[in-house]
């Protein structure tokens, strides 16, 4: 007798899931450890799904036999429901035993991730118009100088010394160590100085070494900035 | 006013005894009263350069602890009755000092009427390298015309401008001054060696002197005889005129330039 009441529906639910994360291959121990948790709450593990995470030891680069680690918590009377931070291979063992693959990050985490950047560009933007920090003794080398806005450096920079701004860097010297503009990601940030033998420049995280700038005449007048992922250095007139 | 100068460099091997030993005893030759302190816990060697370990009883870590007063760990020169030495102990090692130790041995010295303190620093740029300059007004920064020394100079400096406690008082910094040892002109001139130019412009500081590569500085620490006081050597010569400079006489630079042979001086070629 046909109905018009539908046969099934697709919706989204979130369970609590326990989550084993391991920091050893040495199953004997894991099964050890696993059967002492289960025995202090036996009621509250009997059939409890589990996903297992092998991010940690991945990062040790310690390989698991994943077949092996499913006995081992099917034998403690839990049911393995998902892997997680396996790599290809791991994953593929897992799905061979009907075991769901998680992602590494929760949904959650990355949406997060992604918002924070653009908060602290924004940030960055309207740093650029604060205070100018201005420097007038020589920045030595092993000297670490952080402007949150624009950094204004009077005497030389020395080889080995680091000096960084949120907003744009001008040294009216010899510039030898590491000039990093726009570090919190602002990509209208410039380097101004009146002779480049910098060992690094970079701005909003795009970089030269001084290896790249070889073809920079010293004891010029220059100015650094940046078009898409490129740096260009170019004489100010 | 006693001022308080600190012999550094960061590098090793340098010249940094030497140069203590012989500004110390520069000073005091001209008549002021100078004390010269080893800071070198560990590795004590300006008693060899000043020839007196024979005479080393106490050091400054026994003065540090109360073990001694001043008076006991001080050591008169032989040759010069203005200078004294505080030798540095052999069997401690630099975390035997203590700020407020050295701290309390300068004021002593000051009331004591001492016009020039000398401090000779270790290498590196831990703890004793820290206390030779924390108090100091002024600072010979002895370098090498090679790269590596001319680098930690520049790291030196740069702790001088923001460790010490004139940096930390937020008081008139400590003045630098250069001095180039070891130098040689004709290996400048055949490219073997930065020349004073290349070092002043990587360092942009003031230059007090430069002293020549010479036999007779090793002569003078084997036989313990600051090398200041062999007047007829170069070296000698060129320590005599950065102690005129620093107390202000208008001395021109010599030894920068190579030495003329006998056909350049008759046909004064350049």
């Amino acid at each position: 007798m046909p109905t018009n009441s539908p046969t099934l529906e697709f919706k989204s639910g979130s369970f609590s899931v326990p989550i084993l994360i391991l920091f050893t291959d040495d199953l004997k121990a894991i099964g050890q450890q696993l059967q002492e948790k289960v025995d202090l709450a036996p009621e509250f593990f009997k059939n409890s799904p589990l996903i297992f995470d092998v991010q940690e030891l991945n990062k040790l680069s310690r390989a698991l036999d994943i077949p092996a680690l499913v006995d081992i918590i099917r034998q403690s009377g839990l049911l393995p429901t998902g892997i997680r931070g396996g790599t290809t291979e791991q994953n593929k063992e897992a799905l061979a035993l009907l075991i769901p693959v998680y992602s590494a990050h929760s949904s959650t985490l990355t949406s997060a991730d992604t918002q924070a950047p653009k908060q602290k560009i924004i940030e960055s933007e309207s740093s650029v118009n604060a205070s100018a920090t201005i420097i007038t003794r020589p920045v030595r080398s092993g000297q670490r100088l952080y402007a949150s806005g624009d950094l204004i450096v009077l005497a030389q920079v020395s080889a080995g010394a680091e000096i960084m701004a949120e907003g744009n860097i001008h040294v009216y010297n010899t510039l030898r160590g590491r000039a990093l503009a726009g570090v919190q990601g602002n990509v209208d940030a410039r380097i101004f100085c009146s002779d480049l033998q910098a060992e690094l420049i970079s701005i909003a995280g795009n970089y030269k070494i001084s290896e790249d700038m070889r073809d920079v005449v010293s004891k010029k007048s220059v100015q650094v900035y940046l078009q898409g992922h490129t740096l260009i250095i170019k004489d100010i007139v | 006013m006693t001022r308080i100068i600190v012999v550094t460099s960061g590098k090793g091997g340098v010249g940094k005894t030497t140069t203590s030993a012989a500004i110390a005893m520069g000073f005091a030759k001209k008549g002021h009263k100078t004390a010269v302190i080893d800071f070198d816990v560990g590795l004590r060697n300006l008693d060899l350069i000043m020839g007196c370990e024979r005479r080393v009883v106490y050091d400054i870590v026994n003065v540090i602890y109360g073990e001694a007063t001043l008076n006991q760990a001080l050591i008169k020169d032989k040759h010069c009755e203005n200078l004294y030495i505080l030798p540095a102990s052999q069997t401690r090692d630099k975390d035997a000092l203590s700020q407020e130790g050295v701290g309390q041995i300068l004021e002593e010295l000051a009331a004591k009427d001492f016009k020039y303190i000398v401090c000779d620093s270790p290498a590196g740029i831990e703890k004793g390298a820290h206390l030779a300059m924390y108090f100091a007004d002024d600072a010979f920064v002895v370098t090498n015309p090679e790269v590596a020394s001319v680098r930690d100079s520049d790291r030196m400096l740069g702790i001088l401008a923001s460790k010490s406690r004139r940096a930390e008082q937020n008081l008139e910094p400590i003045k630098e001054y250069l001095l180039l040892t070891r130098y040689s002109a004709e290996r400048v001139k055949i490219g073997e060696m930065l020349s004073v130019t290349d070092v002043q412009d990587i360092l942009s500081l003031h230059l007090l002197g430069v002293i020549p590569e010479s036999k007779s500085v090793l002569t003078a620490s084997n036989s313990g005889m600051p090398v200041i006081l062999d007047e007829k050597s170069d070296a000698g010569q060129a320590y005599a005129d950065i102690v005129a400079r620093y107390l202000g006489e208008d001395k021109p630079h010599r030894f920068i330039e190579e030495k003329k042979g006998i056909f350049g001086k008759f046909f004064g070629s350049k």
